[in-house]
């Protein structure tokens, strides 16, 4: 930590470069070493690379419909098969990738955009102003975080845009958390004392000194978050408030399968269903990986 | 004990106006028109002003969130339009479907998942402790609305074991008589063997769905709160002095391994309120879940925000029982 703490301060940086340069390439390595992260990496490379160049590998148009050629088994044509409009299914997995993915970095864009500043701003200044804030997000955390979604998506109304937002609000309170507990210890740090003495401005510590050392929790936060994000835009798409069909979205997509499950046409939900979840198993694992390799206290343990 | 109880009450104050501004706030931005929904599309102008007026819509906000204020102090949550009553009868009628349900998926969690996380680490690194870890991180990342639907398909459209997901007793049967309304505990109180088992049938599957998430989450905690009490000095003086190993556990172990489990599950309660309107959707079950769902669906958005206010009152309420709890579990804590 006081490493990339001493290089992020120009006055002092030019012995602590290398070692700067140096510490990423460890915590890379270390992260791969861990089994399960390097699981979740892959997960997480693939459906990445899936949502890059669906349009690309995807075999049908995943809108077209095909009314003959409706409620098809999974079969060497169509490998998921197809849904009630006979629209290629596995077609409109690969679609609902980019959907996803998507909605997850907007999402969490929105939770660290705008938590992180509250978080620290509320430590930096504290008094009166850091209670308030820190009071609202106590209270932000009371809502169970998919119930208040709904509230905020049905609010604004239905929709893509709407459940990034539902999504990203809901988010904001644990960024706004994790960013005071960060600030309120690296404050009293001599190197910010030095810097304020100089005269920096406040924001500027804030971004150049505390932000890049309170990073590694934030990006584990984030990592979750993403997780976290993706499920709940596919609920709120399940119940009606997020994405609505037509469009190729994994929670949409069990939502207009659904009727179909009992007369055994399994595959409408099964494949969304699968995506959904291996995409948040990838986030998870690489998440609580992250977490491990950065607490010195678990390493040691293994 | 009591004051303690008191200042935590009046501590509460604050952050149940901060919900009620949220709330407010949300159910101002709304898409529709109140007075419009009320008065029905077509209705002329002057009629919808005039209903604006009476609900006090054009009052400014401040005065609006007064009025508001005053009406939750009346137990007036608002009203719903699609089913024509007010959204109180209409969360009462259907409240015992959700705490049978919701009370059922904790038992389920508490049941099942306190074992496993004790299991999983007194045998540390076992076969067991690894396929619990699997199904835990399974359990957390599966969407409820999934696996809800495969349960269904699983259990009901190919095994037939499971009854149809329609409700929470047989649709030929007659619900127990109305004690509790709970169904399970009143057929048993009325000694009611058929609608017992029907009943019983209708709410596993619904219950085992929505506890996944939260068995998960226990059995994790249960296991690494263990792991950190057995190596804890009065571990292995209990262990020293001769005790059988089940109640070096049991009696010693887990007891004090219990707090923060106890934790996990107060707050798991947030997270089963928004399960709940996923799994009673899925399985028709009547109760407020269910309820919210057909509100989205009829784009009638009080009762949502009704739903939004009191099940963040009621986070509020557990959260702090569950903190008055720890007191009888582990009598070293003491409250000032």
């Amino acid at each position: 930590m006081s490493t990339a703490a001493h290089s992020a301060h120009s006055s002092q940086g030019k012995p602590a470069k290398p070692q700067a340069a140096a510490k990423p390439r460890t915590l890379w390595s270390l992260l791969l070493r861990n089994r399960l992260a390097a699981i979740g990496l892959t997960f997480i490379f693939i459906w990445t690379v899936i949502a890059v160049i669906a349009p690309w590998i995807a075999p049908y148009d995943p809108y077209v419909t095909n009314m003959a050629n409706k409620l098809q088994a999974p079969s060497a044509s169509h490998w998921f098969g197809t849904d009630n409009f006979g629209r290629d299914i596995l077609s409109r997995v690969l679609y609902g990738a980019r959907i996803s993915i998507w909605t997850g970095l907007i999402a969490v864009g929105i939770s660290f955009v705008i938590g992180v500043p509250l978080g620290g701003i509320a430590a930096y200044y504290g008094g009166r102003t850091g209670t308030v804030i820190m009071r609202l997000m106590d209270i932000l955390l009371s809502f169970p975080s998919l119930v208040l979604s709904m509230a905020i998506a049905a609010s604004i109304g239905a929709g893509l845009t709407s459940a990034m937002i539902a999504v990203g609000i809901v988010g904001i309170p644990e960024f706004a958390r994790l960013m005071f507990g960060q600030t309120v210890s690296l404050r009293e740090k001599e190197y910010i004392e030095a810097s304020r003495a100089i005269g920096v401005k406040n924001t500027v510590i804030l971004y150049r000194h505390i932000l890049p050392n309170a990073l590694a929790p934030l990006m584990v936060q984030a990592t979750l978050g993403m997780g976290f994000a993706i499920l709940t835009a596919s609920s709120l798409s399940f119940l009606g408030l997020g994405v609505k069909p037509p469009i190729a979205e994994w929670g949409a997509m069990i939502s207009e399968g659904r009727e179909y499950i009992i007369s055994g046409q399994w595959w409408l939900v099964t494949f969304p269903g699968l995506s959904i979840a291996t995409s948040i198993l990838g986030f998870n694992l690489l998440g609580d990986g992250f977490r491990d390799v950065l607490d010195p206290r678990l390493r040691s343990g293994k | 004990m009591f004051a303690y109880t008191l200042k935590r009450l009046v501590q509460m104050v604050p952050t149940l106006l901060g919900i009620i501004v949220i709330t407010f706030i949300l159910s101002r931005v709304l898409p529709g028109d109140p007075a419009i929904m009320l008065a029905g599309e077509q209705a002329p102008e002057e009629i919808v002003n005039k209903i604006r007026m009476d609900m006090g819509l054009d009052q400014p906000l401040y005065i609006q969130f007064f009025s508001y204020l005053g009406q939750l102090l009346k137990g007036d949550i608002g009203y719903a339009y699609h089913t024509g009553h007010s959204v109180a009868s209409d969360l009462a009628t259907r409240f015992p479907a959700t705490i049978e349900l919701t009370l059922a998926s904790i038992l389920i969690a508490i049941l099942v998942a306190i074992p496993v996380g004790i299991v999983a680490a007194t045998k540390k690194e076992s076969i067991l402790d690894h396929i619990s870890r699997v199904f835990s991180l399974i359990g957390a990342c599966v969407p409820i609305f999934w696996l809800g639907l495969m349960f269904i398909y699983i259990f009901y459209s190919i095994l037939g074991w499971a009854p149809a997901p329609m409700g929470r007793i047989s649709g030929d049967l007659n619900p127990p008589v109305h004690l509790t309304g709970l169904y399970v505990l009143d057929s048993i109180l009325s000694g009611d063997i058929i609608a017992l088992k029907s009943s019983l049938a209708h709410l596993l599957l619904p219950a085992i769905c929505l506890s996944t998430g939260t068995m998960a989450i226990v059995a994790r905690m249960t296991r690494s709160s263990m792991l950190e009490v057995v190596d804890q000095d009065f571990v292995r003086t209990a262990r020293a002095k001769g005790l059988r190993e089940s109640a070096v556990v049991y009696k010693h172990a887990l007891v004090n391994a219990l707090i923060p489990t106890l934790t996990v599950l107060g707050l798991q309660f947030g997270f089963l309120m928004g399960g709940a309107v996923i799994t009673e959707t899925i399985f028709s079950w009547p109760g407020i879940g269910g309820y919210v769902t057909d509100s989205i669906l009829a784009a009638d958005y009080a009762p949502i925000q009704a739903f939004t206010l009191v099940s963040a009152v009621l986070y509020c309420v557990i959260n702090l029982a569950v903190d008055l709890i720890y007191g009888f579990i582990d009598p070293r804590i003491r409250y000032e």
